[in-house]
């Protein structure tokens, strides 16, 4: 792990009404590194992934990017919004812009480059998420996992530090998974940092370098992927993993 | 029969001047009342609580205001104030303020159907909270209010019909002059709903194509 981690969460917690989906989470997030939270569902695991970009306020602790914490909703907030992509469960494109303009949207409106300019590097990730020529398809004439790879390549062009995943194949019919997990390890290979919230621990033991397993609102283990996934140190690790393999 | 066809042929200008008197309030009034009835409801959902409150006062207040009440006020009490509009322009006031709380909440409901995903996807990114509005609630909010807004459209035509009791000449103030001098109050206003019948069987027609048009198109539903 480098010396100052990007991501900082210290003392995490957050309440939803009375439920306590976080109960005290620590975890640094390194430059470059690859981290993947896994854990049964209700673990709060996403909860976790949103807090990260403010998505969901934290009821206690802190969380700082880059050193510098979250800040109040407003502009410093969108500001870091930015620099942090995010892919959702349920793609979350934007149904009445092509797949070129979801991706060159924010650019031009947020980071206020050029439309030509935009349109030219929406194209270039388009193709490197292998789909050049879906650029004027509308997100409803395409397949899931085409409309997850187009969600991944609108985060990319805002040309983010750090990239959350939250279940960004749990939506996917399983044929459509691989060609999702393809562009999420080739992006693990170029060096972007990622926190990756997922049920494929294929995934999280091939591509992360880290895996954080969850249970009930704690971090209760964290280990290399080999180690965690040969070894698990914690019970309910163990019972987590069995239950993985016997269904 | 043919005193009524000499009526009707004698003060033709006079009635068709009432009808387009009509058509422009309706008009005004819908397209003033489309923008302000927008902003007050971004108003309502917006993150700061001061234009909230405003928003929602200026809705109860309106909505539950008579039209009739409105108008009255409007061409009786402002120029207590100093403020002496034109008789056309204090009904498209009125229209406006009422038409606008409808609106408002038509906009307001039609924001709500869009899935908290879009907003969630539009502020990763980035977006402040009148970009969200602008490029992806709004234009998405819209297309689910179609019918809706052909309510309020229809709402503010018939509406306009009581500008007539504060003097405006629409189409309703006019039939009402000639049934004082030609005492043929059944034909004369037939006639006069007709013509909100024939608006609004009009406006139905439009939204109806309209919501084809959206539905058939290749942006569909992608939620």
């Amino acid at each position: 792990m480098t010396p100052t981690p990007l991501v900082e969460v210290r003392a995490v917690r957050k309440a939803f009404g009375s439920f306590e989906a976080l109960r005290g989470v620590d975890l640094d997030i390194g430059r470059g590194e690859k981290v993947a939270l896994v854990g049964a569902s209700g673990s709060g695991k996403s909860t976790l992934c949103r807090c990260i970009n403010r998505l969901e306020t934290i009821t206690s602790g802190s969380i700082t990017i880059d050193g510098q914490p979250l800040p109040e909703e407003g502009k410093a907030l969108a500001d870091l919004r930015a620099q942090v992509g995010m892919v959702f469960q349920a793609f979350n494109l934007f149904p009445h812009f092509t797949a070129l303009e979801n991706i060159s949207l924010a650019p031009i409106h947020v980071r206020k480059v050029a439309k030509p300019d935009a349109d030219a590097e929406a194209r270039e990730l388009l193709a490197r998420v292998g789909l050049s020529d879906k650029a004027d398809n509308y997100p409803a004439e395409l397949s899931g996992g085409e409309q997850q790879r187009v969600a991944i390549a609108r985060a990319l062009a805002m040309h983010p530090q750090l990239m959350l995943f939250d279940e960004p194949t749990s939506a996917l019919d399983p044929e459509m998974i691989s060609e999702v997990l393809d562009v999420m390890s080739e992006l693990a290979n170029e060096g972007m940092t990622m926190l990756v919230v997922t049920h494929e621990m294929g995934f999280a033991r091939h591509a992360c370098d880290r895996v954080c397993f969850m249970d009930a609102g704690q971090i209760v283990e964290q280990n290399s992927p080999a180690e965690f996934f040969d070894t698990p140190k914690t019970d309910r690790a163990k019972d987590f993993l069995s239950k993985l393999l016997h269904h | 029969m043919d005193q009524i066809w000499q009526m009707l042929g004698e003060n033709s200008s006079f009635l068709l001047n009432g009808v387009l008197t009509t058509v422009g309030l309706t008009i005004l009034g819908f397209g003033g009342a489309l923008v302000i009835g927008t902003i007050v409801a971004v108003f309502r959902v917006s993150p700061i609580t001061p234009l909230r409150v405003v928003g929602t006062a200026y809705v109860e207040f309106f909505r539950n205001v008579p039209l009739l009440t409105l108008l009255i006020l409007i061409v009786f009490g402002l120029p207590d104030i100093g403020l002496l509009f034109p008789l056309f322009w204090c009904g498209v006031l009125g229209l406006v303020l009422a038409g606008s709380a409808f609106i408002c909440e038509t906009v307001r409901s039609g924001i709500n159907t869009i899935s908290v995903g879009q907003s969630e996807a539009a502020r990763a990114l980035g977006m402040s909270f009148g970009t969200q509005l602008r490029l992806i609630i709004l234009p998405q909010a819209f297309r689910t209010m179609v019918q809706p807004l052909v309510n309020n459209f229809i709402g503010i035509l018939i509406g306009s019909s009581l500008a007539s009791a504060v003097g405006v000449s629409d189409i309703t103030n006019v039939t009402q002059q000639l049934n004082i001098r030609y005492a043929e109050a059944v034909v004369l206003f037939l006639l006069s709903g007709a013509v909100y019948l024939v608006f609004a069987l009009g406006a139905g027609g439009v939204g109806s194509w309209l919501e084809r048009l959206v539905s058939r198109s290749r942006i569909g539903s992608a939620r």
